[in-house]
């Protein structure tokens, strides 16, 4: 199709807007070709039609940049690491170019006050129109001491930001569910943004890290479509977390034919059989990872060879653990206690305690009677 | 004393939905065990051994809840010995003072219980346990199934369940309740095996013709 090739008719409206996407990326060296296949990438994410692509291309080409801020609270920097070390630099870069990250603390060259201020005039000038990005938990025990930054507490900061914000992505399992820093004992009284900031509008992107291509697609379908992406009841985008990783997977038919890997390197994980004994949780968590794959379709733990941890459900890490196993503990009894071994404890415990009951009552005499009494 | 006669006491939708419920919590228990640590039975990725285990366990899974839903209906339609009150004897003194005189027949504290023509008070309030128990599994195993079909009406039901408890802790519910339910098994088989003995009102047989032996008041 003839469109025209990084022309720079666009209109310069805006601050922070000079030139199109596409003249960006050519001046980047990033080819027409390679951002086509870039849109056509994700119209596939989005499960739209191929023949959105083009029209993606012209939203992206036509947008006016919008701000981003990007917070991190209680979080490992994983999802921040995820998305600038895609190993194809040109998804990460269009991210970039399509977006004004005003603040993102790993990357911006600010420090400080200068950084805050930063965030500040964003919040201030921008406010209802910028998009906060949040990767992290949020403290809410001893009001919120245990994470702050520049002085302010992570949950102060997140009421300003994702509060004036026309929406709030939040990155990883942390930011949507509170994440590893949620789980028992959770010391610090972790919680997901939504639960922080109650009256925030907030896309969870869970995942552990989330998978770059989920939150571009997210970004990209904003662009395109001027509003947030469907989400299920658990705020996280239908596209991405409709349909469940056990009914998706590539192993799936061993499954269904009862070939299970029962010992890591046996006949059968060599054969890649299913790997649902080993304890995978991909009957159990939502996400596009058999289709969408991380490391830019390189890979996901089930095609290597590991089952799913289950990292992008809420509640993970402890509703998934022992990852291993498929079932949790028993709360309140030894970290060996298996449900199986309890209940089969109370299985034989009830029958001997009949069974001593019955052996009494046989020798017992006198307490019978003839047929039950009218009433 | 009084004459015995024999007596109809349950009800043919009672001794239907009884033994449905036996037969459908023995095929559930094993399938549901297979399901939970399956052994390498399929030769060949053509195979379809769990994929029948599942069928098997879904559907006897609905023939359950009606089952259960035919008798939780049953006991506003149909004889005393079939009500909701047989199951809550605690809500009268009575009741309780009947709980207290089979408690301590049970445990050798006194020599004659009553000995009531249907169930007896200690059985009818562990039978209101139990029917609590089939709820809880008939509610996590049903949201369980749901999520094979996200969006969907059942899904969109249940869906709060999940929210609330996570779909690991229901799973670790419906697999705990079913331990119970086991336990419970045990126990009645055993109950009534010693009602039988004891009572002489032939309460085995009454759950398949529904007639009991019972001595006239005189």
């Amino acid at each position: 199709m003839a469109r025209k090739q990084g022309s720079d008719t666009e209109a310069a409206d805006g601050l922070e807007f000079q030139d199109s996407v596409s003249t960006l990326l050519e001046r980047r060296g990033v080819t027409r070709r390679e951002f086509m296949k870039f849109c056509t990438a994700m119209s596939a994410a989005l499960a739209l039609p191929p023949a959105f692509a083009p029209r993606i291309a012209r939203a992206l080409d036509e947008v006016k940049r919008p701000t981003l801020v990007w917070l991190e609270f209680q979080s490992c920097t994983g999802d921040t690491e995820a998305l600038l070390r895609a190993s194809n630099p040109t998804v990460a870069e269009i991210v970039l170019d399509i977006l004004s990250i005003d603040y993102a603390e790993t990357i911006m060259a600010a420090a400080g006050h200068l950084a805050e201020a930063n965030l500040d005039k964003v919040v201030k000038e921008e406010k209802g129109s910028y998009i906060a990005v949040v990767e992290g938990s949020i403290p809410m025990k001893e009001d919120g001491i245990y994470c702050c930054i520049a002085g302010r507490t992570a949950l102060d900061r997140a009421r300003e930001v994702c509060g004036g914000a026309f929406a709030t992505l939040a990155v990883g399992t942390c930011a949507s569910y509170g994440g590893i820093p949620a789980a028992a004992p959770n010391p610090t009284g972790a919680v997901g943004v939504k639960v922080a900031v109650p009256s925030a509008t907030v896309v969870n992107l869970p995942g552990c890290p989330l998978n770059a291509d989920n939150l571009t697609a997210t970004v990209v379908h904003f662009l395109l479509f001027k509003k947030l992406p469907a989400t299920d009841g658990l705020g996280r985008p239908l596209f991405a977390y409709g349909k469940r990783i056990h009914d998706n997977c590539e192993r799936r038919p061993h499954f269904d034919a009862g070939q299970y890997v029962e010992a890591w390197g046996d006949q059968a994980h060599r054969h890649g059989h299913c790997l649902y004994k080993m304890g995978c949780k991909g009957p159990e968590t939502f996400h596009n990872c058999p289709t969408q794959r991380y490391n830019d379709k390189t890979s996901w733990p089930v095609a290597a060879g590991h089952g799913c941890a289950g990292c992008s459900q809420p509640m993970f890490w402890d509703s998934m653990t022992p990852l291993y196993k498929r079932l949790p503990n028993v709360p309140g009894f030894g970290i060996e206690a298996t449900a199986d071994k309890i209940g089969l404890g109370l299985a034989v415990g009830t029958a001997a305690a009949f069974g001593v009951h019955g052996v009494l009552s046989a020798f017992r005499r006198g307490d019978d009677s003839e047929g039950a009494k009218e009433d | 004393m009084g004459h015995l006669y024999e007596k109809y006491v349950w009800e043919i939708p009672v001794r239907a939905t009884h033994w449905v419920n036996v037969l459908s919590i023995a095929v559930l228990t094993l399938t549901g065990i297979y399901i939970g640590s399956p052994a390498t039975l399929g030769a060949t990725p053509s195979d379809f051994v769990m994929g029948w285990v599942r069928f098997v366990h879904f559907t006897a899974a609905y023939l359950f809840a009606v089952s259960v839903a035919s008798r939780i209906y049953w006991a506003f339609r149909g004889n005393r010995y079939a009500s909701w009150r047989e199951f809550f004897p605690i809500l009268t003194p009575a009741g309780r003072r009947n709980m207290l005189a089979t408690f301590r027949y049970y445990t050798f504290l006194c020599k004659k219980g009553p000995q009531p023509v249907g169930h007896n008070a200690l059985a009818g309030t562990t039978y209101a346990l139990v029917f609590v128990l089939y709820l809880v599994m008939i509610v996590t195993g049903f949201t369980l199934y749901a999520e094979h079909a996200p969006q969907g009406t059942m899904h969109k039901l249940t869906g709060w369940l999940l929210v609330l408890f996570s779909n690991q802790t229901l799973r670790l519910t419906h697999h705990c309740v079913m331990w119970l339910l086991i336990g419970f098994a045990i126990h009645h088989v055993y109950s009534a095996w010693l009602m039988d003995v004891k009572e002489r009102g032939g309460v085995m047989s009454s759950m398949f013709s529904g007639y009991k032996a019972v001595r006239t008041k005189d």
